[in-house]
């Protein structure tokens, strides 16, 4: 499996390594060529400003827009997140949207650096439940997730993992912790989108 | 774990994860951190006088004013990074009850201790630390810095310290990958470094926080340079806003630390940014930043 990371800016090497480990090929993305010939693609967290502004000039936003409106996977962390929200709160006027997650997104909605913080996650997928310790980076807070949202991870009431279709959000960072359940659960999505494609194609042969 | 925590070790280097393959940009004005934000730096560093300033002043370099900072903190939704004095950890309390998100215990301010760093792990916010070699690295590291930076000579707008710092750095990374068990206690004696340190670096090949480049980048050419020698982000201090169009070149660094490796986006971004700052060699200046710390 080929699972493209934007390489624009951010934790893109954080989860390089999880993939990895994880046995899937990774290609950082950083051109248009790169977007090509890809499985899936992870969306990091690091400044969401500089990422939409990076986007846009190097001609990424709108083969990428194009992929996500079409049911292409990816899985948005932080700020890969804010990029896929249709709504934003705080964000800059300018900034790129690649939508598809229908929530509403506050910019650093937990505040600054000094108001980050862990947490016990409880994670609640249809076949397994579980606890994973979350990390949230001047996280944005997701203030309102339409009924196409499924909500797939929740902290204190809040909610910080969801799904819709084959777009998987988190307001945190599974990829720095040692839990590698949240990106193992974005593979499972990867290879059941490819065999639903496979299936279809027999199909009309 | 209470929950949620905050101010955990963690939390403190997943921010330096977040701003990798950025760039910091030296501000010291809300202008500027307008300018820098618009041209997609990653984070600022809010101070009264850029390093090149405060070479030809001289005098003591100290904090900037609260007021400052939090002009500029007002000013950007990026993070905000603010200078403490080496060893000054009441500098540091202040700094860190602004709700700056980073600070730098740097060198380019006058030392308050000319034997004790901070014990940052007194704090909640992270601390970024600068480093000639990875005996220095480690031992920031150990007193609780959640990101490194080499030290380069800031404000002399030449990347030759930078340049051997960061190759001193990862080729002793390198030199203990290959090293064998017993052979660690004595590359911790050399670098009067903690052993666990150093056999952690032996086992995953690179520091327990990210590495950054500051000190002496001036052009898109330069940022690049420090990139595939093995940093994961920059620091620009005087290099953007000594230069002749500060809103272009600062643009033009942003574009050339996320294509670092594509020469041809190199060569584009690199036209028509108007003068950069002068510069100065080694030879020419009779106080050396890179060597306070220790």
């Amino acid at each position: 499996m080929n699972i493209g990371i934007l390489a624009l800016q951010g934790a893109f090497a954080a989860h390089q390594r999880v993939l990895t480990d994880l046995g899937a090929s990774v290609t950082l993305v950083r051109g248009v060529e790169d977007v090509d010939g890809l499985d899936g693609i992870v969306l990091p967290g690091g400044e969401s400003t500089t990422m939409s502004m990076l986007l846009d000039s190097s001609g990424i936003a709108a083969p990428l827009r194009e992929r996500v409106r079409n049911g292409f996977p990816v899985f948005g962390t932080c700020a890969g997140l804010i990029l896929l929200a249709e709504k934003i709160i705080d964000g800059r006027a300018d900034q790129q949207q690649l939508g598809g997650l229908a929530i509403t997104a506050r910019r650093n909605g937990y505040g600054r650096q000094i108001d980050s913080f862990e947490a016990s996650i409880t994670i609640c997928e249809i076949e397994n439940t579980f606890a994973m310790n979350g990390v949230f980076i001047r996280a944005p807070r997701i203030e309102e997730a339409t009924g196409d949202v499924e909500v797939l991870g929740t902290v204190n009431g809040d909610v910080v993992l969801v799904r819709q279709g084959n777009i998987l959000g988190a307001t945190f960072h599974p990829e720095l912790s040692d839990d590698h359940r949240v990106h193992e659960m974005f593979l499972k999505m990867v290879s059941r989108y490819h065999n639903d494609l496979e299936q279809a194609q027999e199909v009309r042969s | 774990m209470s929950n949620p925590q905050t101010g955990s070790f963690p939390v403190k280097r997943g921010l330096a994860e977040m701003l990798s393959g950025g760039v910091i940009m030296d501000v010291v004005t809300p202008e500027q951190a307008k300018i820098a934000e618009d041209a997609g730096a990653c984070a600022v560093m809010a101070l009264e006088r850029v390093p090149a300033d405060i070479r030809r002043d001289g005098g003591i370099a100290r904090m900037s004013d609260p007021d400052m900072i939090e002009g500029i903190k007002a000013t950007v939704t990026i993070p905000v990074m603010a200078k403490a004095r080496i060893g000054h950890f009441v500098e540091a309390q202040i700094i860190q009850s602004l709700g700056v998100d980073f600070i730098d215990e740097s060198e380019v301010l006058t030392p308050a201790d000319e034997a004790h760093h901070i014990d940052k792990y007194k704090f909640d916010v992270p601390f970024v630390c600068g480093a000639t070699n990875l005996g220095e690295a480690l031992r920031r590291i150990s007193e609780g810095a959640a990101m490194i930076r080499s030290k380069g000579e800031a404000g002399t707008g030449n990347i030759v310290e930078a340049v051997r710092h960061l190759r001193s750095i990862l080729g002793d990374i390198r030199r203990i990958g290959q090293a064998d068990s017993a052979e660690l206690f004595d590359w911790a004696k050399q670098l009067q470094a903690p052993l666990p340190l150093v056999q952690e670096l032996a086992e995953t090949g690179r520091l327990p926080v990210p590495l950054f480049c500051a000190g002496g980048i001036a052009t898109p050419a330069d940022a690049a340079l420090a990139m595939q020698l093995g940093a994961e982000a920059v620091f620009v201090g005087s290099g953007i806003f000594k230069s002749d169009e500060p809103e272009r070149r600062a643009r033009a660094i942003v574009e050339a630390t996320t294509h670092f490796q594509d020469a041809d986006v190199l060569a584009k971004v690199s036209r028509g940014l108007g003068a950069p700052m002068t510069g100065i060699g080694m030879d020419e200046i009779n106080q050396r930043y890179a060597e306070r710390g220790w």
